[in-house]
C-alpha cells in the first residue's frame, strides 16, 4: 500500500506532468485564462488518464510486449515498436467512446467538459502517461495509480496556473510581453516553486 | 538654501518639457523620499491614511534593523572565531587591510561588527545598485514611478545571503528578482512571487557552490562548517548539541548561516514590530507556525530509523536556518501572499507544512523555507479563489 502512495506522490508533485516535464504545454497554456475553464479541463484530464494508462498497460502487457503473445501460440513475437502508434490510437478511441457515453448517458457532464474531451486527444501529456508506464514498466495496477496521479499533478498545475493568470489581470505587463509571453514566464516561476519537490526519494 | 528649496528650484528641470524630462521618475523618487508629497486624492471619497506606501516600506525597512545588526555582529564574530581557530595572523585582500587595523578577536564586539561589515555593506551596496539600476531604467522607460517595494526587496535580498558570496552573484541574483520576478508584471503590487526571494532561488539553482554546501558560511576563504540545520539534517538534533550549539545560541543567532537569517529573536522583534503597524498580517505568521508545529509533531510521531529529522522537535524548527525569517519577512509580503483572512491561515499553513516536509524528507535541500513560500506563492490565487467562493455560497444559502 505504502508503494502505491508513494507512487501517486511522485507522479503529483516530484514529476509533475506541467512543471517539471513541460508536457501538454499546448492546453496548459490555452486553456488556463479562467480557474472554472482550467478546473473542468483538469477533471477530464484526470478522468481520461485514468482510463487510457491501465488500457494502455492492458494491451501493451497482452498484445505488443516481447513474448505477450504466447497465450496465443506466438512465443517469439515481440511487437513493442507499435507500441507508440498503439497508444495514440488507444487515447483516440478512448477519448472518442468517453464522449459518446457522456453525451448519452451524462449530458450534463458533457456539456460542461464540452471542447475539452477533444482537445484531449492530442495532448501529450496523455500520451507522455502512457509511454512512462511502458518506459518504467509499471503493473496494472501501478499504471491505475500513475494514471490517477499524474493526471491529478497536471489538473493542479493549470488552476494554479489559471490563479495566477486571473491574479495577472490586474497587473501592467509590458506591451511586448502581453498574452503568451507573460504566461510563458509565469509557467517558468511556477516551475521554479515546484522545485521544492525535486530531490525527494520515495 | 534647505533640501526643499533645492528641490523645488531644479523641479523645472525634470518636469514636462524640461531638460532631463525623462529622468522624472528619478527626481520623483528622490522627492517622495525625502519629503511627504503635497498631493492628494480629489473629488469623490476615499479612504485617506497618513502612511503611504512609501512609509510603509520604510517601515519593513526599520523592522529588518535587528537583522541587519545581527548580520553585521554575527558575520563578524563567525569569520573572527575561523580566523582564530585557523590560526590566521592577517586576513588576505583590500578587507584584510581594514581588518587588520581592528585586530580579529571574536569576543572585541568593534572588531566583529567591522569585520561584519566588510562583507554585509559591499553586498548590501551590490543589491541596491544592480538592482536600483533596472528599478530606474524601468521606470523611465515605462513612465512609471520608481517602486518603492524595491527598498524592501533590496535589504531582504541582502540578508539572505551567504556572507562569502562572490559580488558579480550578488548582481546576477537581484537583477533576475527585479526584471523577472517584478517588473515584467508592471512593478511593485503586480508580481505574484516574493521578488527577493525569486532572486535569491534563481542563485540557489544557478549557482549551488557557493548558495549551500560547507564553505560559504563563514567569510573566511579556506573555512569550512556546515550550517546547524545542516548538522541536523545529518544526525539531527544530537548532531547539532555535538557540534557545541545549544538552542539560545541557535535562538539568539550566534551560529553560521545566511547573514540576517540566524537570529531567531532579530526576527520576532522584526515581525512583532509588523505586526503592530499593521504591515504584515498576524494570521500568516500564526498560520506558518500552526502549520510547521503540525507537520513536525507529526513526523516526530511518525518516527524513523533512517533520518534523525523525522524527531526534530518544532522549537528546534524554529530557529534553525532561515524558518523565523521567511516567517517574518518573506511570508508576510502583502502582494504575493493570500488575501483574504482565511486564506492567510491556510497560505501560511501551508508555507509551514512544505517548510518542515522538505527540511525532513527531502535530502537534496536542507533547508526548505524558501522554496516553500515560492511555492504557496503560487497557490495564494487559488486559496483565495476558494476562500471566496466558499464565502459567496454560504451567503447564498444563508439569505436563500
Amino acid at each position: 500500500m505504502e508503494a502505491y502512495i508513494n507512487l501517486f506522490i511522485k507522479s503529483v508533485f516530484i514529476e509533475n506532468m506541467a512543471l517539471s516535464f513541460f508536457l501538454g504545454m499546448c492546453t496548459f497554456i490555452a486553456v488556463s485564462k479562467k480557474i472554472e475553464t482550467a478546473v473542468g479541463l483538469g477533471i477530464a484530464v484526470v478522468i481520461v488518464q485514468t482510463l487510457t494508462v491501465p488500457a494502455n498497460n492492458l494491451i501493451y502487457t497482452y498484445l505488443l510486449k516481447e513474448g505477450a503473445l504466447s497465450w496465443a501460440g506466438l512465443r517469439d513475437v515481440d511487437l513493442s515498436f507499435i507500441a507508440l502508434m498503439a497508444c495514440i490510437g488507444v487515447i483516440a478511441a478512448m477519448v472518442q467512446i468517453l464522449e459518446m457515453v457522456l453525451d448519452k448517458f451524462f449530458p450534463a457532464l458533457y456539456n460542461a467538459l464540452g471542447i475539452f474531451l477533444p482537445l484531449i486527444t492530442v495532448n501529450c501529456a496523455i500520451l507522455a502517461g502512457s509511454l512512462f508506464m511502458i518506459e518504467r514498466d509499471y503493473n496494472f495496477s501501478e499504471s491505475v495509480v500513475y494514471g490517477v496521479g499524474s493526471g491529478f499533478g497536471w489538473a493542479l498545475a493549470i488552476t494554479a496556473m489559471a490563479g495566477v493568470r486571473e491574479k495577472l489581470k490586474y497587473s501592467d505587463v509590458p506591451a511586448g510581453l502581453r498574452g503568451l509571453g507573460i504566461t510563458f514566464i509565469s509557467a517558468g516561476l511556477m516551475a521554479l516553486g515546484f522545485m521544492a519537490f525535486s530531490g525527494i526519494q520515495l | 538654501m534647505s533640501v526643499r528649496q533645492f528641490l523645488d528650484k531644479i523641479h523645472p528641470l525634470f518636469a514636462k518639457g524640461g531638460r532631463f524630462e525623462k529622468l522624472y521618475p528619478v527626481y520623483e523618487m528622490v522627492d517622495t523620499f525625502l519629503y511627504t508629497p503635497a498631493d492628494v486624492t480629489r473629488g469623490a471619497t476615499h479612504v485617506r491614511d497618513s502612511v503611504d506606501l512609501k512609509r510603509v516600506m520604510t517601515y519593513v525597512w526599520i523592522a529588518a534593523l535587528p537583522c541587519m545588526l545581527m548580520a553585521l555582529f554575527n558575520t563578524g564574530y563567525q569569520a573572527n572565531l575561523a580566523m582564530t581557530s585557523l590560526g590566521m595572523e592577517s586576513a588576505p585582500g583590500w578587507r584584510g587591510a581594514i581588518i587588520n587595523l581592528f585586530g580579529h578577536n571574536p569576543w572585541n564586539p568593534l572588531s566583529d561588527l567591522i569585520h561584519g561589515a566588510l562583507y554585509f555593506i559591499p553586498i548590501y551596496v551590490v543589491t541596491i545598485v544592480a538592482g536600483g539600476l533596472w528599478e530606474v531604467l524601468f521606470a523611465v522607460v515605462r513612465k512609471h514611478d520608481v517602486n518603492e517595494g524595491f527598498f524592501v526587496s533590496s535589504i531582504l535580498f541582502a540578508l539572505t545571503m551567504p556572507p562569502n558570496t562572490p559580488l558579480w552573484q550578488v548582481a546576477i541574483g537581484i537583477s533576475f528578482g527585479v526584471v523577472m520576478g517584478k517588473e515584467v508584471f508592471g512593478g511593485t503590487g503586480k508580481n505574484f512571487l516574493n521578488p527577493a526571494l525569486t532572486g535569491r532561488a534563481f542563485l540557489y539553482f544557478a549557482y549551488p557552490a557557493s548558495m549551500s554546501g560547507d564553505m560559504v558560511w563563514t567569510a573566511v576563504d579556506g573555512f569550512s562548517g556546515a550550517t546547524a540545520l545542516g548538522l541536523g539534517a545529518l544526525g539531527g538534533v544530537d548532531a547539532i548539541r555535538e557540534a557545541g550549539i545549544g538552542w539560545f545560541q541557535t535562538f539568539f543567532g550566534f551560529e553560521r548561516g545566511s547573514m540576517g537569517e540566524t537570529s531567531t529573536l532579530a526576527c520576532l522583534l522584526g515581525a512583532a514590530f509588523l505586526v503592530y503597524t499593521r504591515i504584515a498580517s498576524w494570521r500568516i505568521i500564526a498560520g506558518v507556525m500552526v502549520g510547521m508545529i503540525a507537520t513536525s509533531t507529526l513526523f516526530n510521531v511518525i518516527g524513523s530509523d533512517s533520518n534523525a529529522m523525522f524527531a526534530m522537535p518544532w522549537y528546534w524548527h524554529l530557529t534553525l536556518g532561515g524558518f523565523a525569517f521567511g516567517m517574518s519577512f518573506m511570508a508576510t509580503d502583502p502582494v504575493s501572499a493570500a488575501h483574504t483572512n482565511l486564506g492567510r491561515w491556510i497560505f501560511g499553513a501551508l508555507i509551514g507544512f512544505m517548510t518542515v516536509l522538505i527540511r525532513v524528507v527531502n535530502p537534496a535541500f536542507p533547508e526548505g523555507i524558501m522554496l516553500a513560500i515560492l511555492f504557496s506563492n503560487i497557490f495564494a490565487p487559488l486559496i483565495d479563489y476558494a476562500v471566496i467562493k466558499a464565502n459567496i455560497a454560504r451567503r447564498i444559502k444563508r439569505h436563500a
